[in-house]
Protein backbone atom coordinates (compact mmCIF):
# COMPACT_ATOMS: atom_id res chain seq x y z
CA UNK A 1 0.00 0.00 0.00
CA UNK A 2 2.66 2.68 0.82
CA UNK A 3 5.93 2.01 0.01
CA UNK A 4 9.06 4.42 0.24
CA UNK A 5 12.31 3.60 -1.19
CA UNK A 6 15.83 4.88 -0.41
CA UNK A 7 13.57 7.96 0.05
CA UNK A 8 15.32 11.79 0.88
CA UNK A 9 13.86 15.29 0.98
CA UNK A 10 16.50 17.87 1.28
CA UNK A 11 14.95 21.53 1.51
CA UNK A 12 16.96 24.32 0.06
CA UNK A 13 19.06 25.39 3.21
CA UNK A 14 20.68 23.02 5.59
CA UNK A 15 20.38 19.52 6.16
CA UNK A 16 17.90 16.43 4.80
CA UNK A 17 14.65 16.81 6.53
CA UNK A 18 14.65 13.10 5.74
CA UNK A 19 17.47 10.60 4.67
CA UNK A 20 17.37 7.18 3.24
CA UNK A 21 14.28 6.24 4.36
CA UNK A 22 12.59 2.61 3.65
CA UNK A 23 9.55 1.53 4.45
CA UNK A 24 6.52 -0.40 3.91
CA UNK A 25 3.15 0.12 4.99
CA UNK A 26 0.90 -3.03 4.26
CA UNK A 27 -3.26 -2.06 3.50
CA UNK A 28 -4.83 -2.01 7.02
CA UNK A 29 -2.02 -1.46 9.01
CA UNK A 30 -2.08 0.91 11.95
CA UNK A 31 1.58 2.96 12.42
CA UNK A 32 2.77 5.23 14.51
CA UNK A 33 5.60 7.07 13.30
CA UNK A 34 7.31 8.61 16.34
CA UNK A 35 10.47 11.22 16.83
CA UNK A 36 11.14 14.62 18.40
CA UNK A 37 10.79 18.17 16.66
CA UNK A 38 12.92 18.06 13.74
CA UNK A 39 12.96 14.30 13.19
CA UNK A 40 11.24 14.77 9.74
CA UNK A 41 7.71 12.84 10.52
CA UNK A 42 5.97 15.81 9.00
CA UNK A 43 8.08 16.06 5.67
CA UNK A 44 7.60 12.12 5.77
CA UNK A 45 3.06 12.99 5.54
CA UNK A 46 3.77 15.79 3.11
CA UNK A 47 5.98 13.55 0.77
CA UNK A 48 2.54 11.21 1.09
CA UNK A 49 0.28 13.80 0.89
CA UNK A 50 2.25 15.20 -2.21
CA UNK A 51 2.53 18.63 -0.63
CA UNK A 52 6.46 18.17 -1.56
CA UNK A 53 8.65 15.69 -3.62
CA UNK A 54 11.30 13.64 -2.47
CA UNK A 55 14.52 15.10 -3.61
CA UNK A 56 15.35 11.20 -4.31
CA UNK A 57 13.88 7.82 -3.95
CA UNK A 58 10.70 6.98 -4.71
CA UNK A 59 7.54 7.43 -2.80
CA UNK A 60 4.80 4.60 -4.19
CA UNK A 61 0.90 5.23 -3.01
CA UNK A 62 -1.12 2.36 -4.38
CA UNK A 63 0.89 1.33 -6.76
CA UNK A 64 1.13 4.74 -7.83
CA UNK A 65 4.61 6.24 -7.93
CA UNK A 66 3.83 10.07 -6.86
CA UNK A 67 7.26 11.32 -8.70
CA UNK A 68 4.70 10.84 -11.88
CA UNK A 69 1.89 11.75 -11.19
CA UNK A 70 0.82 15.03 -13.30
CA UNK A 71 -0.60 18.01 -11.45
CA UNK A 72 -4.23 17.37 -12.11
CA UNK A 73 -4.00 13.76 -10.92
CA UNK A 74 -3.05 15.22 -7.67
CA UNK A 75 -6.19 15.95 -6.50
CA UNK A 76 -7.71 12.64 -7.41
CA UNK A 77 -5.02 10.67 -5.38
CA UNK A 78 -5.93 12.99 -2.29
CA UNK A 79 -9.78 11.77 -2.19
CA UNK A 80 -7.93 8.03 -1.54
CA UNK A 81 -6.60 10.06 1.61
CA UNK A 82 -7.78 11.33 4.76
CA UNK A 83 -6.02 13.62 6.72
CA UNK A 84 -6.19 15.07 10.33
CA UNK A 85 -3.58 17.75 11.68
CA UNK A 86 -2.86 18.98 15.48
CA UNK A 87 -4.24 22.33 14.82
CA UNK A 88 -8.19 20.53 13.36
CA UNK A 89 -8.08 23.21 10.40
CA UNK A 90 -11.51 23.64 10.59
CA UNK A 91 -13.80 26.26 8.63
CA UNK A 92 -14.61 28.93 11.74
CA UNK A 93 -17.27 30.50 9.78
CA UNK A 94 -18.94 27.17 9.32
CA UNK A 95 -21.24 25.01 11.28
CA UNK A 96 -19.97 20.88 12.55
CA UNK A 97 -22.62 19.68 9.41
CA UNK A 98 -20.83 22.49 6.86
CA UNK A 99 -17.55 21.68 7.75
CA UNK A 100 -17.82 17.87 7.09
CA UNK A 101 -20.36 18.26 4.19
CA UNK A 102 -17.63 20.50 2.55
CA UNK A 103 -15.06 17.57 2.19
CA UNK A 104 -18.00 16.39 -0.21
CA UNK A 105 -18.94 19.59 -1.76
CA UNK A 106 -15.21 20.02 -3.16
CA UNK A 107 -15.66 16.83 -4.83
CA UNK A 108 -18.52 17.08 -6.46
CA UNK A 109 -20.58 14.77 -4.54
CA UNK A 110 -24.43 15.27 -4.92
CA UNK A 111 -26.18 16.55 -2.29
CA UNK A 112 -28.48 13.85 -1.54
CA UNK A 113 -25.26 11.65 -0.92
CA UNK A 114 -24.03 14.64 1.66
CA UNK A 115 -27.28 14.37 3.41
CA UNK A 116 -26.83 10.64 4.30
CA UNK A 117 -22.75 10.47 4.64
CA UNK A 118 -22.42 13.25 6.96
CA UNK A 119 -25.15 12.50 9.62
CA UNK A 120 -23.04 8.67 9.43
CA UNK A 121 -20.11 10.05 9.59
CA UNK A 122 -21.22 12.23 12.75
CA UNK A 123 -22.60 9.51 14.46
CA UNK A 124 -19.64 7.86 14.17
CA UNK A 125 -17.65 10.15 16.34
CA UNK A 126 -19.69 11.49 18.62
CA UNK A 127 -21.26 14.99 17.64
CA UNK A 128 -24.63 14.18 15.89
CA UNK A 129 -26.42 16.47 18.67
CA UNK A 130 -24.09 19.09 18.03
CA UNK A 131 -23.99 19.28 13.77
CA UNK A 132 -25.71 22.81 14.02
CA UNK A 133 -22.19 24.23 16.43
CA UNK A 134 -19.27 26.56 15.30
CA UNK A 135 -16.35 25.27 15.93
CA UNK A 136 -15.72 28.22 18.75
CA UNK A 137 -17.85 26.43 20.21
CA UNK A 138 -16.36 23.00 20.86
CA UNK A 139 -14.08 21.51 22.90
CA UNK A 140 -10.55 20.72 21.68
CA UNK A 141 -11.49 16.79 21.57
CA UNK A 142 -14.66 17.85 19.83
CA UNK A 143 -13.27 19.68 17.14
CA UNK A 144 -10.72 17.04 16.50
CA UNK A 145 -13.40 14.89 16.21
CA UNK A 146 -14.80 16.92 13.42
CA UNK A 147 -12.02 16.77 11.47
CA UNK A 148 -12.22 13.17 11.91
CA UNK A 149 -15.41 12.79 10.82
CA UNK A 150 -14.01 15.36 7.64
CA UNK A 151 -11.11 12.95 7.08
CA UNK A 152 -13.34 9.94 7.14
CA UNK A 153 -16.56 11.36 5.32
CA UNK A 154 -14.64 10.36 1.15
CA UNK A 155 -14.17 6.77 2.92
CA UNK A 156 -10.62 7.01 2.27
CA UNK A 157 -7.99 3.60 1.88
CA UNK A 158 -5.56 5.63 3.95
CA UNK A 159 -5.47 8.06 7.18
CA UNK A 160 -2.96 9.92 7.68
CA UNK A 161 -2.75 12.08 11.19
CA UNK A 162 -0.42 14.64 12.17
CA UNK A 163 -0.01 14.92 16.00
CA UNK A 164 -3.93 14.54 16.58
CA UNK A 165 -3.65 14.68 19.78
CA UNK A 166 -0.78 17.38 20.36
CA UNK A 167 -3.71 20.02 21.37
CA UNK A 168 -5.60 17.66 23.30
CA UNK A 169 -6.15 16.78 27.49
CA UNK A 170 -5.31 12.94 27.94
CA UNK A 171 -8.72 11.95 28.17
CA UNK A 172 -9.62 13.71 24.83
CA UNK A 173 -6.41 11.99 23.46
CA UNK A 174 -7.30 8.76 24.48
CA UNK A 175 -10.95 9.26 22.54
CA UNK A 176 -8.85 10.53 19.76
CA UNK A 177 -7.21 7.14 19.66
CA UNK A 178 -9.84 4.95 20.11
CA UNK A 179 -11.57 6.06 17.28
CA UNK A 180 -8.31 5.67 15.29
CA UNK A 181 -8.65 2.01 16.29
CA UNK A 182 -11.82 1.72 15.66
CA UNK A 183 -11.67 3.32 12.04
CA UNK A 184 -8.94 1.17 11.44
CA UNK A 185 -10.81 -2.07 12.59
CA UNK A 186 -12.76 -1.14 9.88
CA UNK A 187 -9.90 -1.11 7.25
CA UNK A 188 -8.49 1.75 6.75
CA UNK A 189 -4.67 2.07 6.95
CA UNK A 190 -4.09 4.90 9.60
CA UNK A 191 -0.52 6.76 9.95
CA UNK A 192 -0.69 8.63 12.87
CA UNK A 193 2.77 11.10 12.99
CA UNK A 194 2.94 11.75 17.46
CA UNK A 195 5.06 12.39 19.75
CA UNK A 196 2.89 11.42 22.71
CA UNK A 197 4.78 9.10 24.66
CA UNK A 198 1.63 7.38 26.46
CA UNK A 199 -0.33 7.28 23.62
CA UNK A 200 2.31 4.87 21.89
CA UNK A 201 3.30 2.79 24.31
CA UNK A 202 -0.62 2.33 25.89
CA UNK A 203 -1.58 0.82 22.20
CA UNK A 204 0.72 -1.44 21.28
CA UNK A 205 1.04 -0.94 17.66
CA UNK A 206 3.63 -0.77 15.14
CA UNK A 207 6.21 2.27 16.13
CA UNK A 208 8.37 3.30 13.08
CA UNK A 209 10.88 5.82 15.13
CA UNK A 210 12.97 8.78 13.35
CA UNK A 211 15.58 11.19 14.17
CA UNK A 212 17.23 13.50 12.19
CA UNK A 213 15.51 12.27 9.18
CA UNK A 214 17.31 8.99 9.30
CA UNK A 215 14.26 5.87 9.97
CA UNK A 216 16.72 4.41 12.94
CA UNK A 217 14.17 1.95 14.39
CA UNK A 218 10.56 -0.06 13.19
CA UNK A 219 8.97 -2.52 14.96
CA UNK A 220 5.46 -4.63 15.53
CA UNK A 221 3.99 -3.70 19.01
CA UNK A 222 6.89 -1.36 19.67
CA UNK A 223 7.15 1.00 22.44
CA UNK A 224 8.40 5.21 22.29
CA UNK A 225 11.50 4.52 24.11
CA UNK A 226 13.89 6.63 21.75
CA UNK A 227 15.03 10.10 22.79
CA UNK A 228 17.27 12.82 21.42
CA UNK B 1 -20.29 19.92 -13.29
CA UNK B 2 -23.03 19.22 -10.82
CA UNK B 3 -25.71 22.02 -10.61
CA UNK B 4 -25.32 21.67 -6.56
CA UNK B 5 -21.83 21.81 -7.18
CA UNK B 6 -22.53 25.05 -9.21
CA UNK B 7 -24.92 25.88 -7.21
CA UNK B 8 -22.42 26.26 -4.12
CA UNK B 9 -19.76 28.25 -6.40
CA UNK B 10 -21.35 30.40 -6.85
CA UNK B 11 -22.67 31.25 -3.50
CA UNK B 12 -18.73 31.09 -2.63
CA UNK B 13 -18.75 33.84 -5.51
CA UNK B 14 -21.21 36.04 -3.80
CA UNK B 15 -19.69 35.38 -0.66
CA UNK B 16 -16.54 36.43 -1.67
CA UNK B 17 -17.87 40.04 -2.74
CA UNK B 18 -19.89 40.11 0.20
CA UNK B 19 -16.48 39.53 2.73
CA UNK B 20 -13.93 41.89 0.95
CA UNK B 21 -17.33 44.56 0.11
CA UNK B 22 -14.99 47.69 0.28
CA UNK B 23 -12.48 46.81 -2.45
CA UNK B 24 -15.27 44.79 -4.58
CA UNK B 25 -17.33 48.31 -4.16
CA UNK B 26 -14.23 50.08 -5.35
CA UNK B 27 -13.55 47.27 -8.38
CA UNK B 28 -17.59 48.07 -9.16
CA UNK B 29 -17.40 51.73 -9.29
CA UNK B 30 -13.82 51.97 -11.28
CA UNK B 31 -15.70 49.06 -13.85
CA UNK B 32 -18.91 51.30 -13.96
CA UNK B 33 -16.87 54.50 -14.45
CA UNK B 34 -15.44 52.56 -17.82
CA UNK B 35 -18.23 50.95 -19.13
CA UNK B 36 -20.11 54.61 -18.61
CA UNK B 37 -17.39 56.73 -20.65
CA UNK B 38 -17.32 53.90 -23.48
CA UNK B 39 -21.01 54.31 -23.54
CA UNK B 40 -21.03 57.90 -23.80
CA UNK B 41 -18.08 57.95 -26.40
CA UNK B 42 -20.01 54.90 -28.43
CA UNK B 43 -23.19 56.68 -28.28
CA UNK B 44 -21.53 60.27 -29.64
CA UNK B 45 -19.52 58.46 -32.59
CA UNK B 46 -22.48 56.68 -33.48
CA UNK B 47 -24.55 59.38 -34.01
CA UNK B 48 -21.89 61.80 -35.44
CA UNK B 49 -21.27 58.83 -38.33
CA UNK B 50 -25.43 58.79 -38.39
CA UNK B 51 -25.21 62.84 -39.09
CA UNK B 52 -22.53 61.83 -41.69
CA UNK B 53 -24.34 58.98 -43.60
CA UNK B 54 -26.54 61.97 -43.58
CA UNK B 55 -24.69 64.30 -44.99
CA UNK B 56 -23.22 61.62 -47.79
CA UNK B 57 -26.77 60.52 -48.43
CA UNK B 58 -28.42 64.33 -49.13
CA UNK B 59 -25.41 66.23 -50.64
CA UNK B 60 -24.16 65.31 -53.94
CA UNK B 61 -21.44 66.25 -56.29
CA UNK B 62 -22.77 67.95 -59.39
CA UNK B 63 -20.71 67.43 -62.62
CA UNK B 64 -21.12 70.64 -65.09
CA UNK B 65 -20.49 70.18 -68.86
CA UNK B 66 -18.25 72.87 -71.03
CA UNK B 67 -20.49 74.81 -72.91
CA UNK B 68 -22.13 73.66 -76.39
CA UNK B 69 -21.28 70.01 -75.26
CA UNK B 70 -23.52 67.23 -77.58
CA UNK B 71 -25.77 64.75 -75.75
CA UNK B 72 -24.00 61.95 -76.92
CA UNK B 73 -20.53 63.65 -74.25
CA UNK B 74 -23.45 63.98 -71.31
CA UNK B 75 -24.44 60.30 -71.97
CA UNK B 76 -21.29 58.96 -72.20
CA UNK B 77 -20.09 60.64 -68.91
CA UNK B 78 -23.11 59.29 -67.65
CA UNK B 79 -22.57 55.76 -68.22
CA UNK B 80 -18.65 56.14 -66.72
CA UNK B 81 -19.99 57.77 -63.53
CA UNK B 82 -22.39 54.79 -63.24
CA UNK B 83 -19.94 52.39 -63.68
CA UNK B 84 -17.79 53.20 -60.84
CA UNK B 85 -18.20 51.18 -58.04
CA UNK B 86 -18.36 53.58 -55.37
CA UNK B 87 -21.50 55.06 -56.87
CA UNK B 88 -24.44 54.80 -55.26
CA UNK B 89 -27.29 56.84 -58.04
CA UNK B 90 -26.82 59.07 -60.79
CA UNK B 91 -29.59 61.77 -61.72
CA UNK B 92 -29.54 63.82 -64.44
CA UNK B 93 -30.67 66.89 -64.10
CA UNK B 94 -31.63 69.47 -67.30
CA UNK B 95 -31.35 73.03 -67.87
CA UNK B 96 -34.16 73.48 -67.36
CA UNK B 97 -35.05 71.56 -64.65
CA UNK B 98 -31.93 73.52 -62.76
CA UNK B 99 -33.61 76.68 -63.44
CA UNK B 100 -36.66 75.49 -62.24
CA UNK B 101 -35.08 74.21 -59.09
CA UNK B 102 -33.37 77.54 -58.47
CA UNK B 103 -36.22 79.68 -59.38
CA UNK B 104 -38.08 77.77 -56.68
CA UNK B 105 -35.51 77.92 -54.32
CA UNK B 106 -34.70 81.56 -54.51
CA UNK B 107 -37.58 83.50 -55.56
CA UNK B 108 -40.32 80.89 -53.69
CA UNK B 109 -43.58 82.81 -53.81
CA UNK B 110 -42.45 86.39 -56.00
CA UNK B 111 -43.04 84.58 -59.43
CA UNK B 112 -43.10 87.89 -60.76
CA UNK B 113 -39.78 88.86 -60.11
CA UNK B 114 -38.87 85.36 -61.66
CA UNK B 115 -40.85 86.50 -64.83
CA UNK B 116 -38.18 88.50 -66.50
CA UNK B 117 -36.39 85.11 -66.98
CA UNK B 118 -39.39 83.69 -68.25
CA UNK B 119 -37.80 83.28 -72.40
CA UNK B 120 -34.15 83.12 -70.99
CA UNK B 121 -32.87 80.52 -68.93
CA UNK B 122 -29.85 82.04 -67.22
CA UNK B 123 -28.69 78.62 -65.90
CA UNK B 124 -28.82 77.19 -69.96
CA UNK B 125 -25.64 75.71 -69.36
CA UNK B 126 -26.13 73.92 -66.15
CA UNK B 127 -27.13 70.87 -67.39
CA UNK B 128 -25.50 68.36 -65.35
CA UNK B 129 -25.50 65.00 -62.93
CA UNK B 130 -25.93 64.69 -59.47
CA UNK B 131 -23.56 61.98 -58.02
CA UNK B 132 -24.28 60.35 -55.43
CA UNK B 133 -21.64 58.22 -53.65
CA UNK B 134 -21.51 55.50 -50.99
CA UNK B 135 -18.91 56.39 -48.47
CA UNK B 136 -18.05 59.82 -47.64
CA UNK B 137 -13.82 59.01 -48.17
CA UNK B 138 -14.33 58.06 -51.78
CA UNK B 139 -15.72 61.06 -52.95
CA UNK B 140 -12.02 62.48 -53.37
CA UNK B 141 -11.38 59.90 -55.45
CA UNK B 142 -14.25 59.85 -57.92
CA UNK B 143 -14.18 63.67 -58.24
CA UNK B 144 -10.87 63.11 -59.65
CA UNK B 145 -11.87 60.57 -62.26
CA UNK B 146 -15.38 62.86 -63.55
CA UNK B 147 -12.59 65.94 -63.58
CA UNK B 148 -10.42 63.61 -66.33
CA UNK B 149 -13.66 63.27 -68.33
CA UNK B 150 -13.65 64.54 -71.72
CA UNK B 151 -16.63 67.46 -71.48
CA UNK B 152 -16.48 67.83 -67.99
CA UNK B 153 -16.35 71.84 -66.53
CA UNK B 154 -16.47 71.40 -63.24
CA UNK B 155 -17.36 69.26 -60.61
CA UNK B 156 -18.89 70.17 -57.24
CA UNK B 157 -18.36 68.68 -53.98
CA UNK B 158 -19.75 69.61 -50.57
CA UNK B 159 -17.49 67.37 -48.46
CA UNK B 160 -15.76 69.79 -46.70
CA UNK B 161 -19.00 69.26 -44.01
CA UNK B 162 -18.60 65.78 -44.10
CA UNK B 163 -15.01 65.67 -43.56
CA UNK B 164 -15.17 67.64 -40.78
CA UNK B 165 -17.39 65.62 -39.29
CA UNK B 166 -15.47 62.81 -39.79
CA UNK B 167 -12.27 64.27 -38.49
CA UNK B 168 -14.28 65.50 -35.01
CA UNK B 169 -15.42 61.50 -34.92
CA UNK B 170 -12.12 60.19 -35.85
CA UNK B 171 -10.76 62.69 -32.99
CA UNK B 172 -13.96 61.31 -30.74
CA UNK B 173 -13.23 57.55 -31.48
CA UNK B 174 -8.84 57.94 -30.53
CA UNK B 175 -10.09 60.20 -27.58
CA UNK B 176 -12.28 57.52 -26.33
CA UNK B 177 -9.67 54.82 -26.86
CA UNK B 178 -7.30 56.39 -25.06
CA UNK B 179 -9.04 56.78 -22.02
CA UNK B 180 -10.88 53.31 -22.03
CA UNK B 181 -7.54 51.86 -22.35
CA UNK B 182 -6.65 53.80 -19.07
CA UNK B 183 -9.73 52.98 -17.22
CA UNK B 184 -9.53 49.26 -18.48
CA UNK B 185 -6.13 48.99 -16.82
CA UNK B 186 -7.22 50.43 -13.80
CA UNK B 187 -10.69 48.58 -13.70
CA UNK B 188 -8.38 45.10 -14.43
CA UNK B 189 -5.69 46.28 -11.51
CA UNK B 190 -8.43 46.99 -9.10
CA UNK B 191 -10.44 43.39 -9.55
CA UNK B 192 -7.37 41.72 -9.47
CA UNK B 193 -6.76 43.17 -6.26
CA UNK B 194 -9.74 42.35 -4.97
CA UNK B 195 -9.55 38.61 -6.19
CA UNK B 196 -5.68 38.33 -4.36
CA UNK B 197 -7.45 40.00 -1.29
CA UNK B 198 -9.98 37.21 -1.07
CA UNK B 199 -7.41 34.67 -2.08
CA UNK B 200 -5.45 35.64 1.61
CA UNK B 201 -8.73 35.61 3.16
CA UNK B 202 -9.18 32.17 2.35
CA UNK B 203 -6.03 30.95 2.59
CA UNK B 204 -6.56 28.62 5.05
CA UNK B 205 -10.00 27.50 3.47
CA UNK B 206 -7.93 26.86 0.30
CA UNK B 207 -5.44 24.99 2.37
CA UNK B 208 -7.85 22.54 3.44
CA UNK B 209 -9.75 21.91 -0.20
CA UNK B 210 -6.48 21.29 -1.56
CA UNK B 211 -5.40 18.83 1.09
CA UNK B 212 -8.79 17.02 0.94
CA UNK B 213 -9.11 16.74 -3.17
CA UNK B 214 -10.66 19.88 -4.64
CA UNK B 215 -9.05 20.44 -7.89
CA UNK B 216 -7.84 23.24 -9.45
CA UNK B 217 -10.84 24.02 -11.09
CA UNK B 218 -12.67 23.99 -8.29
CA UNK B 219 -10.98 26.33 -5.98
CA UNK B 220 -10.46 28.78 -9.00
CA UNK B 221 -13.55 28.93 -10.10
CA UNK B 222 -15.35 31.04 -7.17
CA UNK B 223 -13.00 33.83 -7.90
CA UNK B 224 -13.85 33.69 -11.26
CA UNK B 225 -17.15 34.31 -10.73
CA UNK B 226 -16.51 36.85 -8.49
CA UNK B 227 -14.68 38.63 -10.86
CA UNK B 228 -17.63 37.79 -13.83
CA UNK B 229 -19.98 39.10 -10.68
CA UNK B 230 -18.16 42.27 -10.31
CA UNK B 231 -17.72 42.97 -13.83
CA UNK B 232 -21.24 42.30 -14.47
CA UNK B 233 -22.52 44.60 -12.00
CA UNK B 234 -20.14 46.89 -12.95
CA UNK B 235 -21.76 47.17 -16.22
CA UNK B 236 -25.06 47.01 -15.80
CA UNK B 237 -25.14 49.88 -13.58
CA UNK B 238 -24.21 52.81 -16.17
CA UNK B 239 -25.84 50.70 -19.24
CA UNK B 240 -29.18 51.47 -17.29
CA UNK B 241 -28.32 54.60 -16.51
CA UNK B 242 -27.12 55.95 -20.27
CA UNK B 243 -30.14 54.09 -21.06
CA UNK B 244 -32.38 56.78 -19.16
CA UNK B 245 -30.22 59.67 -20.00
CA UNK B 246 -29.66 58.98 -23.63
CA UNK B 247 -32.94 60.76 -24.53
CA UNK B 248 -33.29 63.12 -21.87
CA UNK B 249 -29.47 64.32 -23.56
CA UNK B 250 -31.06 64.65 -26.80
CA UNK B 251 -34.74 66.37 -26.37
CA UNK B 252 -32.33 68.94 -23.93
CA UNK B 253 -30.40 69.72 -26.92
CA UNK B 254 -33.60 69.47 -29.87
CA UNK B 255 -34.93 72.14 -27.37
CA UNK B 256 -31.48 74.22 -26.56
CA UNK B 257 -30.63 74.25 -29.77
CA UNK B 258 -33.95 74.68 -32.01
CA UNK B 259 -31.89 75.39 -35.40
CA UNK B 260 -30.56 72.00 -35.39
CA UNK B 261 -34.06 70.24 -35.37
CA UNK B 262 -34.62 68.69 -38.86
CA UNK B 263 -30.79 69.02 -39.40
CA UNK B 264 -29.32 66.61 -36.96
CA UNK B 265 -31.08 62.87 -36.90
CA UNK B 266 -30.26 61.44 -33.79
CA UNK B 267 -29.94 57.64 -33.26
CA UNK B 268 -32.85 56.29 -31.54
CA UNK B 269 -31.74 54.54 -28.43
CA UNK B 270 -32.81 51.07 -29.08
CA UNK B 271 -30.45 51.56 -32.09
CA UNK B 272 -28.01 52.22 -30.15
CA UNK B 273 -27.99 49.79 -27.25
CA UNK B 274 -28.42 46.81 -29.93
CA UNK B 275 -24.50 47.18 -29.94
CA UNK B 276 -23.90 49.24 -26.97
CA UNK B 277 -25.52 46.37 -24.59
CA UNK B 278 -24.26 43.10 -25.46
CA UNK B 279 -20.59 44.51 -26.00
CA UNK B 280 -20.83 46.42 -22.65
CA UNK B 281 -21.73 43.45 -20.57
CA UNK B 282 -19.20 41.62 -22.33
CA UNK B 283 -16.47 43.83 -22.00
CA UNK B 284 -17.54 43.68 -18.34
CA UNK B 285 -17.82 40.37 -17.93
CA UNK B 286 -14.60 40.14 -20.28
CA UNK B 287 -12.45 42.55 -17.79
CA UNK B 288 -13.70 40.63 -14.92
CA UNK B 289 -12.96 37.59 -15.92
CA UNK B 290 -9.49 38.16 -17.03
CA UNK B 291 -8.48 40.31 -14.28
CA UNK B 292 -9.24 37.20 -11.32
CA UNK B 293 -7.73 34.83 -13.92
CA UNK B 294 -4.64 36.54 -13.89
CA UNK B 295 -4.69 36.87 -10.17
CA UNK B 296 -5.96 33.39 -9.38
CA UNK B 297 -2.84 31.89 -11.70
CA UNK B 298 -0.34 34.07 -10.20
CA UNK B 299 -1.64 33.34 -6.44
CA UNK B 300 -3.39 30.10 -6.25
CA UNK B 301 -0.51 27.94 -7.25
CA UNK B 302 -3.09 24.70 -6.94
Amino acid sequence: MIDLVDVSKTYSKGQPAVKNANLHIDKGEFVFIVGNSGSGKSTLIKLLLKELDATSGTVMVNGVNLKNMRRRQVAKYRRKLGVVFQDFRLLKDRNVYENVAFAQRVIGRPTRVIRKRVPEMLTLVGLAEKYKARPKELSGGEQQRVALARALVNRPDILLADEPTGNLDPQNAAEIMRLLEEINDRGTTVVVVTHNKEIVNAMKKRVVAMRKGVIISDEREGEYHYED
Amino acid sequence: MRISTIAYELKQGFKNIARNWMFSLASIVTMAACIFIFGIFYSIVTNVNHIIKGVEEDVPITVLFDENVGDAVIQDVGRRIEGRPEVLEVKYVSAEEAWEGFRDQYFGDSKVAAEGFQDDNPLANSANYEVYVKEIEQQGDLVAYIEGLEGVREVRQSESAARTLGSFNRLVGTISIAIIAILLVVAIFLISNTISTGITIRREEIGIMKLIGATDFFVRTPFLLEGIILGLIGAAIPLAGLYVMYNQVIIHILERFKVLDGILQFVPVWQVFKVLLPVGLALGMGIGFFGSLFTTRKHLKV
